[in-house]
């Protein structure tokens, strides 16, 4: 298996390449959020102390999972492409990140409406909730900033600085949620209900997470070959891909 | 630095600006919310920290802007010193300009929000641990919107997910004196902040400037 | 199985709100995800072919 991976690494051979790889992700990702659905709704038990409403946790983890995850494949990516100055690692932090933004809210959305019924609230600021808020705030900077730089190589680079540095930020924010346990005793509610879970949630739960990630990179690929496709319009081998 | 501190008197209105602005902010609220003690004293933290914060982005601008616009930060950067000296040298006249005044004033302001004389220390240990930080880790947004259309808001949106935890763990400490529980446990995450902000943001700063002036 | 009815299932045991609230959200989401980035793919390819398309090499 000696694939010359480096031979993936320029925009014109990975366009072809993702394009193929494309529906590999998203069939699956159909079937399995199709199969993860089937067991939330009727396969999973309805829960003893938060009834139905706890179903919202098939959307709620997978969402709120992927946004971390995403960031930090976003960070790798930006870093690879600042470090290498390689414009396709640059280009796939910048096709993820939309994704993760959403999976960002939707994990703040679907929370905050399983909050409402459980915890008699729409928000608390503790520290879960408000370091994704952050994360939010994170990659809704990261993607601003760059738009607002015209020079593609320097919209990279400058981007990719503020991804790694907001890293940093996310171990920190992370690690709050310690202090916050020892500082305001019974604050924080802990979301993590894995280990007592019923095994059918918990499948259902692992199911829709493989979804979701299936989801993301399928979104990803289409994503970096528009974003390939935009940068690199006016070269040759794109006219005639794409063109006649 | 000492050429950054000299341009900074002599344009004293840029920073008396943002020290009234903060003071200003700061004084309406009771004003506004009303001279109820229990209230004030709730918001007193919050309130203060937050205009610390606007403060600091407020005056991000200028702490490379300026140098920016004349051609000098270009020279600059030519120069066989170290970049990271360089923003080093910033940051810390932008916090002697914004921060430390800022530190002087609060238990003044403090006062006025009926805040008992432990809070107003550790108000004003908070202040003094997180304004670093915060033009630390401003000078990382500001190095990496050079010049770039959008200026001020976009420092401030990519400054603002960075600043939240100094905010909360600045406010909180004093909160926490309020209440009675003691901000140990805040001041020292503040701490570890500056620390880390000491160690990553110079270096994060002068690798955005070496992008920016490209 | 155990919803008795599809009145039932719809309800969600009184939490409807939440639950399908979160739910179609999200399905707006990816439906919106997906769909912006077919609109743009189509615009990107219909540009390609005028550019390449009458008198090109």
């Amino acid at each position: 298996m000696s694939i010359n991976w480096f031979k993936y690494a320029s925009p014109q051979s990975f366009y072809p390449l993702a394009g193929r790889m494309v529906p590999w992700f998203m069939v699956p990702a159909a079937v399995l959020g199709l199969i993860g659905l089937y067991i939330g709704f009727f396969v999973a038990p309805t829960d003893s102390q938060q009834g139905e409403a706890y179903r919202i946790i098939f959307i709620h983890v997978p969402a709120a999972w992927m946004s971390m995850f995403i960031y930090m494949v976003v960070a790798f990516w930006a870093g690879l492409g600042l470090a290498f100055n390689t414009r396709l690692s640059s280009m796939m932090a910048h096709a993820l990140a939309p994704t993760g933004a959403l999976m960002t809210f939707v994990a703040l959305w679907t929370g905050s409406l399983w909050g409402r019924p459980t915890w008699g609230t729409w928000w608390v600021w503790d520290a879960r909730l408000t370091s994704e808020l952050i994360l939010l705030f994170l990659y809704i900077g990261y993607m601003s900033l760059a738009a607002a730089i015209d020079d593609p190589r320097r919209a990279d680079k400058a981007s990719a600085v503020l991804a790694l540095v907001g890293v940093v930020n996310v171990p920190i924010i992370y690690f709050s949620v310690q202090w916050w346990n020892t500082l305001h005793q019974g604050a924080s509610v802990s979301i993590s209900r894995a280990p007592s879970m019923a095994a059918t949630m918990l499948i259902g739960m692992l199911v829709m997470v493989f979804a979701f990630w299936a989801y993301s990179i399928g979104v990803a690929l289409i994503r970096v070959r528009l974003l390939i496709m935009e940068r690199e319009r006016n070269s040759a081998w794109l006219r005639e891909t794409e063109g006649v | 630095m000492a050429r950054d501190l000299l341009i900074a008197l002599r344009h004293r209105s840029d920073v008396l600006t943002t020290f009234f602005f903060f003071v200003i902010v700061v004084s309406l609220y009771p004003l506004g919310v009303g001279p109820e003690r229990e209230t004030l004293r709730e918001i007193a933290p919050g309130v203060i920290w937050v205009a610390a914060l606007l403060a600091a982005m407020l005056s991000l601008a200028r702490m490379f802007g300026t140098d920016y616009a004349d051609g000098t930060l270009e020279q600059l950067a030519l120069t066989p010193q170290p970049l990271v000296v360089l923003v080093i040298a910033k940051v810390a006249a932008h916090w002697l300009t914004t921060g430390l005044p800022l530190v002087l004033v609060a238990p003044v302001l403090g006062l006025q929000f009926d805040l008992p004389a432990d809070s107003l220390a550790t108000l004003s240990w908070s202040l003094l641990i997180g304004t670093p930080v915060l033009s630390l880790l401003g000078s990382v947004g500001a190095s990496l919107t050079l010049g770039v259309r959008g200026g001020a808001a976009l420092t401030s949106l990519l400054v603002l997910p960075l600043y939240v935890p100094v905010l909360i763990f600045g406010a909180g400490a004093v909160a926490a004196t309020v209440t009675g529980s003691g901000a140990h446990g805040h001041l020292t995450v503040l701490g570890a902040m500056l620390m880390i902000a000491l160690v990553f943001a110079p270096w994060a700063s002068a690798a955005a400037l070496r992008i920016s002036l490209e | 199985m155990h919803w008795g009815s599809a009145a039932e299932f719809l309800a969600m045991g009184g939490y409807a709100l939440y639950v399908w609230g979160s739910y179609l959200v999200t399905a707006l989401v990816i439906c919106v995800e997906v769909a912006v980035l077919v609109r743009r793919g189509r615009t990107l390819r219909a540009r390609a072919g005028r550019i390449a398309g009458p008198g090109s090499d």
